[in-house]
């Protein structure tokens, strides 16, 4: 737990002294930005329901584009040397890493709680489903960001890590696009995969357990993959 | 310390050691000897538990690697070939993470210690992404050292560094043997005969010999070779030379000059020396020329490679015939 901790420190103060999270945290709020606008200008509404359908699009590039150097960049430089050789599980690397970019996208999302203010001084917001859809955007970003992990394990590559991470993460986020393709079970087994489902109530204001429960499991099976492509990968060395 | 009983590892086809065996133990400086590609980067990744092997067993410190890896890990300090290092992080922040990783309870003062130590506290507040080389190379020391760790695991740990810099690290390795249990790789050859204790030679991912550098030279050549040099040389200095006992052949190399070979037990220097003084040609030096280790090691991995497998480590290896004193 101490350790998980410590590589996650490092792991975020190392996203802060390097260009990534400036650059990320910038596209992400000028474009949540004038999303925010937009939305606001023609549905006049005091509602940020729209806006996060639109965010969870957004999550889908920026996500990847966090998780991408984690693993990557330690296999490229050696480091990863490093942290196998310190008495220090597999897991916890892992755990640590996944943490500090879930950080960073927790502080991405605080920065836009400027939006929901606004829209007290303009009007008359249900603040519900409002904190609802935060708590949604914060688990959903987990689970494409565990994945992004998974994808940043395999390669020490980061332009493969990110485009594999957002292929996980876009295959997951649609899968209930094959609802009308197979009927019955499986269609309905592909719509409870899709992470856009699991979603649309949080965005509605409705915290259902269940989709909870899917975002956690999906977020603790995806680190659980990673430590095992982290462990595998010490027999291939 | 350091149990290694046929260590073996494959990489599809390729097999980087096979069926390595050796100890070593507390307090001692082991010299990893061979040519790139031999395999000693394998075998020291495979001892601070970075990879696990494909056949055999190691044990560190009386746990067994595959078994209880977290307490071997956190036994050894180790300095991989290419120095792990995180550019962004100031020196002295990535020796605090590193102390703090290892378990260290006051990650400050260990950090602290251990920069001073290699020397680098004069830039513990600089990024590593704009230190030399050198300076570099002593930070990666630095955080193997930074736990105070049994067993130190060190590969090339002088590469890349200048003259000064290569001879302080030595000093610092010696130092630091003793205490510690230390393995290190090269292939720089003097250095492995002035740091290291006992010197193992590998080739092919094989172990072909085993020594104290003196005896491993010794052992290779079947005779001992001294350089003497007289003032006044006298028409029978050559005769009376032959004729002292031990001595095997003389050889006079210029007026003056001359290259004695002995025999390996008993010591003909004092005979030598008294000869010459009691006929006062003025003796100027006399000196044992060792084989230089880059001889034993171009014997041995040339030869071992034409040679079948599974021959007699060392001393199987012919004595290579040593020629006016030039290397070969």
């Amino acid at each position: 737990m101490r350790n998980t901790w410590l590589i996650a420190r490092r792991e975020l103060a190392s996203y802060f002294t390097s260009p990534i999270a400036y650059a990320v945290t910038a596209v992400f709020l000028v474009v949540a930005g004038y999303l925010f606008w937009v939305i606001l200008y023609y549905s006049r509404e005091a509602t940020m329901r729209y806006l996060f359908y639109n965010v969870t699009t957004l999550l889908l590039l920026v996500g990847p584009a966090l998780t991408m150097r984690l693993v990557a960049e330690e296999r490229r430089t050696g480091t990863i040397e490093l942290l196998l050789t310190s008495p220090v599980r597999d897991g916890e690397v892992i755990a640590g890493k996944f943490l500090a970019a879930l950080g960073l996208w927790a502080l991405m999302l605080a920065m836009t709680l400027v939006y929901p203010l606004l829209l007290k001084l303009l009007g008359n917001p249900d603040l519900g489903p409002i904190a609802s859809g935060y708590l949604g955007l914060l688990l959903a970003g987990g689970a494409v960001l565990a994945l992004g992990v998974i994808a940043s394990t395999v390669t020490s590559n980061q332009v493969i890590a990110a485009l594999v991470a957002f292929g996980l993460s876009l295959l997951l986020w649609l899968t209930d696009a094959l609802q009308g393709i197979a009927s019955g079970t499986l269609g309905s087994f592909f719509s409870y995969l899709s992470m856009s489902t699991h979603f649309y109530d949080f965005a509605k204001g409705v915290i259902d357990t269940k989709d909870v429960l899917f975002f956690l499991s999906l977020i603790f099976g995806a680190l659980f993959v990673a430590t095992r492509l982290l462990e595998a990968r010490r027999w291939k060395l | 310390m350091i149990e290694v009983e046929h260590l073996t590892k494959r990489y599809g086809d390729l097999t980087a050691i096979e069926d390595l065996s050796f100890t070593v133990h507390q307090g001692e400086i082991l010299g990893f000897l061979g040519p790139n590609g031999a395999g000693k980067t394998t075998t020291m990744r495979i001892l601070s538990g970075y990879m696990p092997p494909s056949a055999g067993t190691a044990r560190v410190a009386g746990y067994d690697l595959s078994e209880s890896s977290l307490e071997v890990r956190r036994r050894i300090g180790y300095l991989p070939e290419t120095v792990p290092l995180y550019p962004e992080m100031t020196v002295s922040a990535y020796l605090e993470y590193m102390a703090a990783l290892r378990g260290v309870t006051r990650p400050d003062r260990a950090a602290r210690d251990a920069m001073e130590a290699c020397g680098i506290a004069d830039r513990h507040d600089t990024l590593i992404g704009k230190l030399s080389k050198g300076y570099r190379q002593r930070v990666g020391l630095a955080q193997a050292l930074i736990h105070d760790p049994e067993v130190l695991i060190l590969d090339e740990p002088t590469i890349g560094l200048d003259p000064r810099q290569i001879i302080e690290v030595r000093n610092l390795i010696k130092s630091l043997g003793g205490r510690r249990t230390i393995i290190l790789s090269t292939h720089i050859l003097p250095e492995a005969s002035q740091v290291c204790e006992r010197v193992m030679i590998i080739n092919k991912g094989r172990l072909v010999a085993e020594d104290t550098p003196e005896r491993l030279t010794a052992r290779l050549r079947g005779a001992q070779q001294l350089a003497v040099q007289v003032a006044r040389p006298a028409r029978e200095t050559l005769s009376v030379l032959e004729s002292i006992p031990g001595v095997l052949r003389v050889h006079e190399q210029e007026i003056g000059r001359y290259e004695i070979e002995s025999a390996l037990d008993g010591d003909p220097r004092p005979r030598i020396a008294e000869a010459i003084v009691q006929h006062g040609w003025g003796l100027l030096e006399l000196r044992p020329v060792g084989m230089s280790l880059e001889e034993i090691f171009l014997t041995l991995t040339t030869e071992d490679a034409a040679e079948p497998a599974g021959q007699a480590p060392a001393q199987a290896a012919p004595a290579p015939r040593r020629q006016g004193g030039k290397a070969r």
